[in-house]
């Protein structure tokens, strides 16, 4: 509330005097404000509140990726206007604004151009319907057509828990979160149907080009796209940045009437009209009811984005850390007891699913990504096992995606976002995707035919991605890299052709008749406020740090030194890699942030067992390679 | 039309010339109201001095045609234009502009008889906010002699006698003898340079003087200041004073247009990242990669209208993109007759070209900016989009342009006039036009470009790195600094980095050799797994012009090249593979063995001539690929084989590998101590902090940099007692091998050794090849050769392993094993066959080494081919 006048009094404000010192105050204040506890939770959010619900000129947040980076644009940082009947001149403000005032002063000597520059920014891509649940019940600013509030204390948003968390006991916060994120919200229900896609539809790859035009980077999926005005700090953002922006919302229609009014006229007047192509218009002014825009205020970059943690790294995020702590081996345990049982009884393939989730690619040397651990589990059971797999999967991350691997789809499916010079903008493709997405690829879909050129580039770039973490956009005339963070899970029969950190093929210890009906079983079988509590565990444990003692590291070099004098074939140092890879997400998977010796040797036999399984998985199909 | 000659000249003039400027005073002279043309033509700011400082008079024109005639005459050179005003065909529907013009018109010299041209690149849009004060500025200019320097032009302080005055005194005065441009080439340095460029100007026709804004600035910062901050008004006061000037000089010269000064190199040179609305208006520099160019756009400069009634004409100039059509015919005082005649209308090329910053100069992890640019006049088609065909070129073209001011406000001007529109949207839209175009790798298609890579080094860059470069042990620093995270290996990091810095590039085409190739081919192969491809992945990284290919994925025209149609031109289109991309960088190949006999065939040329040549759907060419290859592969059993040479290991043919400067075995070495040492640089490399790390090694931005100078600064020549070292090294090798009866070099690897060294001598920054650059080069080589050509049977290093893909101890054993046999059988005396099993036992029996049938075999396929012996079935007959 505090913060819709706020932003009503800023621009105007400024008007007396154009000291750039306003601008510093007006950010100032908004920052202390949204600092204040749950502060955030009184602005609505764009991301599942309709947009015709949201006031114009209102404080809004947005919680979403940049997707493409428009070129930076010159504006009226201040002008003067006329009042045609009093010949009055007065100073007004364009920073924050689309449109001006009427009666602009073209000539006057007060005007100041400012730059600032256009964001195209979508929801985060993958992300699963749970999380887009869960942040609009912690969202307090429910739809707000007037600006009357009626608070609704019952509804408590997580923050307030965390506060309440020092104070109140352990078990008692437990309950009262599982009930509150696990059944839906009847309030926030049957709006949400219009903003946001539902769960099926979100995951299959179906090719909506109806939706094409707002250039997600993953088919079917819907929601708000948003023109985003950037202000200051430009370079602090990147591609593919995850942020949680708060600005101001801008949806005049002139924005749209502007765009298309294509006077023949006025093109002939200004030839600089016509320098822009229709389709580039079409990327750049889109009608501002389907694409917002919201000047930015304030932008927070997001580490994560599961509702279940505390967002902001305060105090509050590390007393929650360090009581989570105390319960991790515990989660931990369930975990695997329920991921082996999703495996069919596999308890090691368990074991290697859950380091795959938790890993994460935490620096790079030189061109080398540390951290990452792409998991392919091979002899997977065919028909749909696949996908209920990934179904469960989905369940316990915030963002994923599953790419079925089909001849079809990798012969027509964009997957690297390439340059259109002609809209000049950024078409996305599959692998534009947040940091820490779980990237579920389905090889047992794929038949044999064969690879058209496009199709033997998206396996290339699929390879790329998965041995370097990074995707090289086609810039047309040259490529670029970005640097990437992407969790790759491949599901296949035999090994995959892809290349991966680590294979582990499956050994179901129990045959369902019935797979369907086995798997939805264990699906249903847990509480919400269990998988709530599987959901918190992953993304803790991969922003916990890390090291190495010299101590472990001398026992580490000795025991490589020891292993390569058995037998020096078998041990290679990329051996060696996969086995420091496997003990740090081991360690951290229990909630370790030192390597011990004993998790290096537990490190050591896990893999011992995975690699007897795959020699004789080897022997057993004869002369695979 | 009458000579070919004159028949380009005429249609350009048709095209781009607005109607030349006598005629219309004439014509203007008989309507009072449409200013003289002169005050016309050029910003206002300058007509203003046009008019004071070369009255323009059609009168003297007209009077003195006798005396250019004669003067046209005695200079062949000038025959084109003395053709013209005869050829120049009235009735020809080409001629738009009024006849008697160029009949008038043409034979000219001096300032004024030359038709100043209209500089759409300066913009007229300035003119919105002067008009009002444009009777101040007149009035400071008529009244100027009078008061002095004090007058300025409104808005700025510039005073535009003051200012031509300095630029004179530049053009006259301007020295610099340390100038090592190439478009100062051929003149005298120690003479003033645009002096010698003004003649130039006269000899060649070509009414454009370029002038290097740094030049200025070192002559006089604050005038270099005032063409910075006001372009618009500065460089019209240059064009008029260089046109004083010139025509002074050359008072006989005959120009198609007077002389524009193009200024460029201006230091404000921008990454078009940092424009900011201060910029605008101003006179910068950026650089960046043009990816589309309109067509042309003619604009109207001056719109012709005529009235329907009495067929009075009169002319009405493009006021901030609008025209006034006049209401009132003056002459008839008929309303609304006057009707816009095209053809007679004043238009100016224009072309928009989208410029995107150089892929170079961008921060990572955000996307590349572009910027519209207009090109205006003779400027347009100058460049070409991102260059399909010439697809190497997309080094930066550094733009010298003024950021002029936003055309957003005009949209506005419509709005206001439109009661019921009543906001606009407040964004402006920006532009550039463009001054001076300056392809930065233009010469890239032809001959040398050790200057193409323009990187600009600031000083203190340039420092840091010869102070690294002055440190003895800079080759290990630099070696080890190249993937840190890999481990060991340190030869092969140090071939790399040889590798990377290259050898003097010579030129033997002269003398018929044609290019030496200047570029180092390696090949690593060795065991999977050895982190060969996270080298290579490296190595791509540092260079700008990387490529990396895999040998399973390309096919030989992704390597070199393949025409495409062009989806937007229909045209054919060569479009260029990885090998061309890599011209002057380094492409690496990884899984060089999985690589289809086909497309490796390709590469036997690029490796040695440096060139590819294709000949495809009509389009034959020979591109330039003066890439170094650095190739990975593995050897055909998954496992390194060591009783097996290189070529067994690797399946290649030796006329390949022959073309490899190095080849290194990447092998698991098996021991120890090297175990230790791998697990602790691994371990380290999972838990050290980025900091620590950074203090070990060198920055790889530094090492990039250090790479792009030495290879552009840095052109080693072999000093004698290298030539000598070389010599006895080369020498030397061949002794080897001849003492025991093989060739264990061959002049393949002396060249080798000359670009080795001369790249180590690039390491050390050091224009002078010496003997330690001869002896790394020799210990490289020698090391790689122990390692990729060893004989497994005998351990000794044997070229002909590489070179014909057999060794030499292979052969002559095969040679003995004949002879044994011979000898055997002549000691068995006369008998003319022999059983077969039974000689194979014999030579067994007598032998001291083991003999396989397949060696008996071969020495009885010997000793036929002498013909000796013949063998027939299960006997052996002697002949």
């Amino acid at each position: 509330m505090r913060m819709w006048f706020v932003c009503r009094f800023c621009c105007p404000a400024a008007q007396s005097n154009s000291n750039p010192e306003w601008e510093a105050k007006v950010l100032e204040y908004f920052k202390g404000q949204l600092r204040e506890k749950e502060s955030h939770s009184w602005v609505p959010s764009l991301n599942d509140v309709p947009l015709h619900y949201l006031k114009p000129n209102s404080l809004v947040k947005f919680r979403c990726l940049v997707q493409d980076m428009f070129d930076p644009e010159f504006y009226m940082g201040v002008y003067e206007t006329v009042d045609p009947s009093t010949k009055a001149n007065v100073l007004r403000c364009g920073k924050y604004k689309d449109v001006t005032e009427c009666g602009v002063d073209l000539n006057s000597r007060n005007t100041v151009t400012a730059e600032r520059q256009t964001f195209y920014c979508v929801p985060i891509p993958g992300e699963s319907p749970t999380v887009v649940s869960a942040c609009q019940g912690k969202n307090q600013a429910r739809v707000v057509p007037s600006t009357s509030y009626v608070p609704s204390r019952q509804k408590r948003s997580y923050e307030e828990d965390d506060d309440d968390m020092d104070t109140q006991p352990q078990k008692q916060r437990e309950p009262h979160t599982g009930g509150k994120f696990g059944t839906p919200h009847g309030n926030g229900d049957s709006k949400r149907q219009e903003t946001e896609a539902p769960s099926s539809q979100t995951t299959a790859p179906s090719d909506c080009s109806s939706h094409l035009d707002l250039n997600f980077p993953l088919p079917g999926e819907r929601g708000p796209a948003c023109l985003v005005k950037v202000y200051e700090g430009l370079d602090s953002f990147k591609l593919n940045d995850t942020l949680e922006i708060y600005g101001i919302l801008s949806v005049n229609p002139v924005l749209t009437v502007l765009g298309e009014e294509k006077d023949p006229s006025l093109l002939l007047l200004n030839p600089t009209e016509s320098m822009e192509t229709p389709e580039e218009q079409r990327a750049h002014d889109p009608p501002a009811s389907l694409v917002p825009r919201l000047h930015m205020l304030y932008a927070r970059p997001l580490q994560h984005n599961n509702p279940l943690l505390p967002s902001a790294p305060t105090e509050d995020q590390s007393a929650f850390v360090s009581s989570f702590l105390v319960e991790m081996a515990s989660v931990r345990a369930e975990l695997l007891a329920y991921l082996t049982h999703v495996l069919l009884g596999d308890g090691l393939a368990a074991e290697y699913l859950l380091l795959h989730l938790i890993s994460n690619v935490y620096t790079r040397r030189d061109v080398l990504p540390l951290g990452k651990f792409t998991l392919n589990l091979s002899g997977c059971p065919l028909n749909s096992y696949t996908e209920r797999l990934y179904q469960i999967v989905q369940q316990l991350v915030p963002c994923s995606y599953r790419l079925s691997m089909s001849l079809h789809t990798m012969n027509s499916m964009r997957l690297v976002p390439k340059k259109d010079y002609v809209a000049n903008r950024l078409v996305s493709g599959a692998l534009q995707l947040a940091r820490n997405t779980s990237l579920f690829l389905d090889e047992t879909q794929l038949e044999q035919g064969q690879l058209d050129s496009s199709g033997v580039r998206n396996i290339t770039a699929l390879g790329n991605l998965i041995s370097w973490q990074k995707v090289d956009y086609d810039f047309s005339y040259h490529q670029m890299e970005f640097p990437c963070n992407i969790n790759v899970l491949v599901t296949s029969e035999g090994r995959s052709l892809l290349p991966s950190d680590c294979q582990v093929p499956l050994q179901p210890q129990v045959t369902p008749p019935n797979m369907e009906e086995y798997l939805t079983t264990i699906h249903m079988a847990q509480f919400t406020s269990q998988i709530n509590k599987f959901r918190v565990y992953l993304s803790l444990a991969r922003t916990l740090d890390y090291s190495i003692s010299d101590e472990v590291t001398k026992a580490v070099e000795d025991d490589f030194v020891d292993m390569r004098k058995d037998d020096p074939q078998s041990v290679t140092a990329e051996d060696l890699h996969r086995m420091l890879v496997v003990a740090r997400l081991l360690s951290l998977s229990l909630g370790q942030t030192t390597l011990s010796r004993d998790g290096w040797m537990r490190a050591k036999h896990i893999d011992m067992l995975r690699r007897s399984r795959t020699e004789q998985q080897k022997s057993l199909n004869g002369n695979e390679p | 039309m009458s000579s070919p000659t004159s028949t380009p000249g005429r249609r350009k003039r048709n095209r781009d010339d607005i109607p030349a400027t006598p005629k219309s005073t004439a014509k203007g002279s008989d309507d009072g109201l449409v200013s003289p043309p002169s005050q016309r033509r050029r910003g206002q700011d300058s007509s203003n001095g046009d008019l004071r400082a070369m009255p323009t008079s059609p009168a003297t024109d007209i009077a003195s045609p006798a005396v250019h005639d004669t003067s046209l005459f005695s200079s062949p050179r000038l025959n084109v234009f003395s053709v013209l005003p005869s050829e120049v065909d009235m009735s020809s529907p080409l001629m738009y502009g009024t006849p008697s013009s160029r009949v008038e018109g043409t034979p000219r010299s001096g300032v004024g008889g030359t038709p100043a041209r209209q500089r759409p690149d300066l913009g007229s849009i300035r003119k919105a906010p002067q008009v009002d004060l444009h009777s101040d500025a007149d009035g400071a200019v008529a009244s100027e002699q009078a008061l002095g320097q004090k007058l300025v032009i409104w808005g700025t302080d510039v005073n535009v006698g003051t200012c031509k005055e300095k630029f004179q005194r530049f053009l006259q005065r301007f020295i610099d003898p340390t100038s090592n441009e190439d478009e100062n080439a051929g003149l005298d340095l120690n003479e003033p340079l645009y002096m010698q460029k003004l003649e130039e100007i006269s000899v060649v026709g070509e009414p454009v003087l370029n002038v290097n804004c740094s030049h200025v600035q070192s002559f006089d910062a604050d005038l270099y200041r005032q063409l910075i901050s006001y372009p618009q008004e500065v460089i019209p006061t240059f064009d008029m004073a260089v046109n004083e000037l010139f025509f002074e000089r050359f008072p006989d010269s005959i120009l198609e247009h007077q002389i524009q000064v193009r200024p460029y190199n201006a230091l404000k040179t921008r990454n078009m990242r940092s424009l900011n609305p201060e910029d605008i208006d101003q006179m910068i520099t950026i650089s960046g990669m043009v990816i589309r160019t309109s067509q042309l756009i003619p604009e109207m400069q001056e719109a012709f209208f005529q009235c329907q009634v009495c067929a009075f004409s009169t002319c009405v100039e493009v006021d901030r993109g609008r025209i006034a059509e006049p209401a009132v015919c003056r002459n008839c005082n008929t309303t609304h007759s006057l009707a816009l005649i095209h053809n007679r209308s004043a238009f100016s090329d224009k072309q928009m070209i989208k410029v995107q910053e150089s892929p170079d100069d961008m921060p990572a992890g955000q996307t590349p900016h572009t910027t519209i640019v207009y090109a205006h006049n003779d400027l347009v088609d100058k460049v070409q989009p991102g260059d399909r065909i010439n697809i190497t070129e997309n080094g930066p073209i550094v733009v010298t342009k003024l950021l002029n001011s936003p055309t957003g406000i005009y949209r506005a001007v419509p709005m206001r006039e439109n009661p019921r529109q009543s906001n606009v949207k407040s964004v402006y839209k920006t532009h550039i036009d463009v001054i001076h175009f300056r392809k930065t790798d233009e010469k890239r298609l032809h001959g040398l470009d050790e200057d193409s890579d323009q990187k600009l080094f600031t000083e203190e860059r340039v420092q840091i790195l010869k102070e690294l470069a002055s440190k003895p042990d800079v080759y290990d620093r630099l070696s080890s600094a190249l993937a840190p995270s890999i481990y060991e290996h340190e030869d092969i990091k140090k071939g790399i980095l040889l590798q990377l810095f290259g050898g003097t590039r010579k030129d033997f085409s002269q003398t018929g050799r044609g290019n030496f190739r200047a570029e180092v081919n390696i090949l690593l192969c060795g065991d999977p797994g050895t982190s060969k491809s996270q080298l290579l992945q490296y190595v791509f990284n540092l260079v700008p012009r990387g490529q990396y290919t895999s040998g399973k994925g390309s096919s030989a025209v992704g390597l070199t090249a393949y025409v495409m149609k062009d989806p937007e031109t229909k045209q054919l289109v060569l479009q260029t593979g990885a090998l061309v991309l890599s011209d002057n960088g380094i492409c690496c190949i990884d899984e060089f063995d999985k690589m289809s006999d086909s497309t490796r065939s390709v590469l036997h040329e690029v490796m040695e001539q440096q060139t590819l040549s294709i000949a495809k759907a009509g389009i034959i060419c020979q591109l330039n690929a003066r890439t170094s290859v650095l190739a990975a592969a593995n050897p055909v059993e998954s496992q390194w084989n060591p009783k097996k040479t290189t070529i067994e290991n690797i399946q290649l043919p030796h006329t390949l590998l022959s073309r490899f400067d190095l080849i290194f075995l990447m092998l698991d070495p098996q021991d120890e101590a090297y175990d230790r040492r791998l697990a602790h640089h691994l371990v380290a490399l999972y838990y050290q902090s980025e900091e620590q790390i950074e203090e070990e090694f060198l920055d790889m931005a530094v090492l990039k940099d250090y790479i792009a100078y030495a290879r552009t600064y840095i052109n080693p020549r072999l000093n004698e007692e290298a030539s000598q070292a070389l010599i006895e090294a080369y020498v030397d090798m061949r002794k080897i091998g001849s003492g025991r009866g093989m060739v264990s070099a061959y002049p393949r690897q002396l060249e080798s050794l000359i670009r080795l060294a001369e790249a180590h001598a690039k390491v050390r920054f050091s224009d002078k090849v010496e003997t330690i650059d001869v002896e790394e080069a020799k210990r490289l080589h020698r090391e790689a050769l122990k390692q990729s050509a060893t004989d497994p049977r005998t351990g000794f290093v044997d070229i002909s392993i590489i070179t014909t893909g057999m060794s030499a101890t292979a052969r002559k054993r095969k040679e003995e094993v004949a002879q044994a046999l011979k000898k055997m059988i002549q000691s068995k005396g006369k008998t003319p066959a022999m059983k077969y099993q039974q000689l194979f036992d014999d030579l067994r029996g007598q032998s001291e080494a083991a003999i396989t049938k397949d060696m008996f075999e071969e020495a009885l396929r010997a000793l036929a081919d002498e013909d000796y012996l013949t063998v027939t079935g299960k006997t052996v007959r002697l002949l």
